[in-house]
């Protein structure tokens, strides 16, 4: 079942991160292929033609791309251990709705928070904000997006919490003080190992956005 | 037995994709028509976030964003199957159908943007043109789901008939059949399906409500 499975990624991409955790959760074996963006690999070219982008996870050499695709297969394939998706069919379909949520907007927003300034900036922090907010809502009292367990926003969203610090350095504003419900949460997954392992340094991350608003001309 | 509404707006892609699904399925459901310059109160607490449409409400419980409402119909009525069952191909279906999605809203812009903002539009519908000629139809399939349609050509529901309604409010040709001879084949095919035939916002009554759509939004610019 297992058979071949590579994982072709970059170690600050919050979209490889979701994998990793996913693998990890279940405790399946993998290579971890570290790609040069600036220089992709023909594999990466071949396997991904249409994006040209990581993560792509391949399987007995068949390419599975897009990172929520990537964790609903892994979930189908070892559906043995560790469950992340829900079985009931409407709570399947709030937790997808919910992921599609945390890729329409945290990601860009993020991005506006360390490329931008002033008022573009500033929106984009508000937003962010009310982004997280409403996602505290709808975590609630549980101790994950899943539940009792780790689940399927939960790998999802956990990654970019490894960006936040560079949000923060960037924007001038702490996460933590308009979302505590949010950081608490973050905290609980930490002290999973399949997510501790996953994730990069914060600190990592910073720098490395550091190096790309030098490259971009980016103040 | 359960009741299954569907609240939609006469225009818009998203709000067939569903209206195939549950016809596909044989699945009755109750049609509600919003008014999307004046939401219904309904609609605004079954869909607080969006407040968009569709929304599907299904046993009193609501579900949006069309892909999700799509998954869930395919999942609680398991009769003609729009995913294939083997986790591999889902896999690459699901791709296919993010593809779409992700593309939907930039390139719905075409009709109402000008200039250089319209001709990144344009960009985009020949990209996401090329890739289905080139890599998602291979094998000269009839359909994205063989010989039936799947969940993948519904997700292309807007190169199949928007594309035309978007080129006709624009005043613009973008789709040029020879360059394109898979994804024209394909096209004639999805519209030749019953159910999609038969399920077809009339071209003529959106081009007319877009072309004043498209004024209003450039005489409020311009002001």
């Amino acid at each position: 079942m297992a058979g071949e499975l590579v994982l072709l990624d970059f170690w600050p991409s919050p979209f490889g991160m979701r994998s990793r955790i996913a693998l990890a959760e279940k405790g399946i074996p993998y290579e971890y292929r570290e790609e040069d963006l600036r220089n992709k690999s023909d594999l990466l070219l071949q396997m991904n033609p249409v994006h040209k982008k990581i993560p792509v996870l391949i399987h007995n050499g068949k390419p599975v791309c897009e990172s929520v695709i990537q964790v609903q297969y892994i979930d189908e394939v070892w559906h043995d251990k560790a469950p992340l998706i829900p079985s009931d069919p409407y709570q399947r379909a709030v937790a997808r709705f919910w992921v599609d949520f945390v890729d329409k907007k945290i990601y860009d927003l993020g991005s506006k928070i360390w490329k931008t300034k002033g008022e573009e900036q500033a929106n984009a922090k508000k937003e962010f904000i009310e982004c997280l907010k409403l996602l505290e809502g709808e975590l609630g009292d549980k101790t994950y997006f899943g539940g009792e367990s780790l689940g399927y926003v939960d790998v999802a969203l956990v990654p970019f919490y490894t960006w936040f610090y560079a949000y923060e350095k960037c924007g001038d504003f702490s996460i933590e003080a308009e979302c505590p419900k949010m950081i608490a949460w973050v905290k609980r997954c930490m002290q999973k190992e399949s997510v501790a392992k996953s994730l990069p340094d914060q600190e990592k991350v910073y720098e490395f956005v550091l190096q790309l608003k030098k490259l971009f001309g980016i103040e | 037995m359960a009741v299954v509404k569907l609240f939609g707006a006469w225009l818009s892609p998203y709000v067939y994709k569903v209206i195939w699904a549950l016809k596909l399925k044989g699945i009755p459901y109750e049609y509600i028509e919003e008014d999307l310059s004046n939401k219904s109160p309904l609609l605004l607490q079954y869909n607080p976030i969006h407040k968009k449409v569709p929304v599907l409400v299904h046993d009193g419980k609501p579900i949006y964003e069309s892909t999700v409402i799509l998954r869930y119909i395919d999942e609680i009525w398991p009769q003609n199957p729009l995913l294939p069952a083997n986790p591999y191909d889902r896999a690459v279906a699901l791709f296919w159908i993010k593809f779409a999605d992700d593309k939907n809203p930039i390139i719905a812009k075409l009709y109402r943007t000008e200039g250089e903002e319209q001709q990144a539009v344009v960009k985009e519908w020949l990209e996401m043109l090329e890739a289905m000629e080139e890599h998602a139809l291979i094998g000269g399939k009839k359909f994205f789901g063989g010989d039936e349609i799947n969940m993948v050509d519904i997700a292309f529901c807007m190169v199949a008939h928007w594309l035309g309604v978007f080129e006709d409010t624009a005043g613009l040709k973008v789709f040029e059949p020879h360059k394109f001879p898979q994804v024209s084949s394909w096209i004639q095919n999805f519209k030749s399906v019953p159910i999609i035939k038969d399920n077809l916002p009339d071209t003529d009554k959106i081009v007319a409500y877009l072309k004043r759509r498209k004024e209003m939004l450039l005489t409020s610019k311009s002001n």
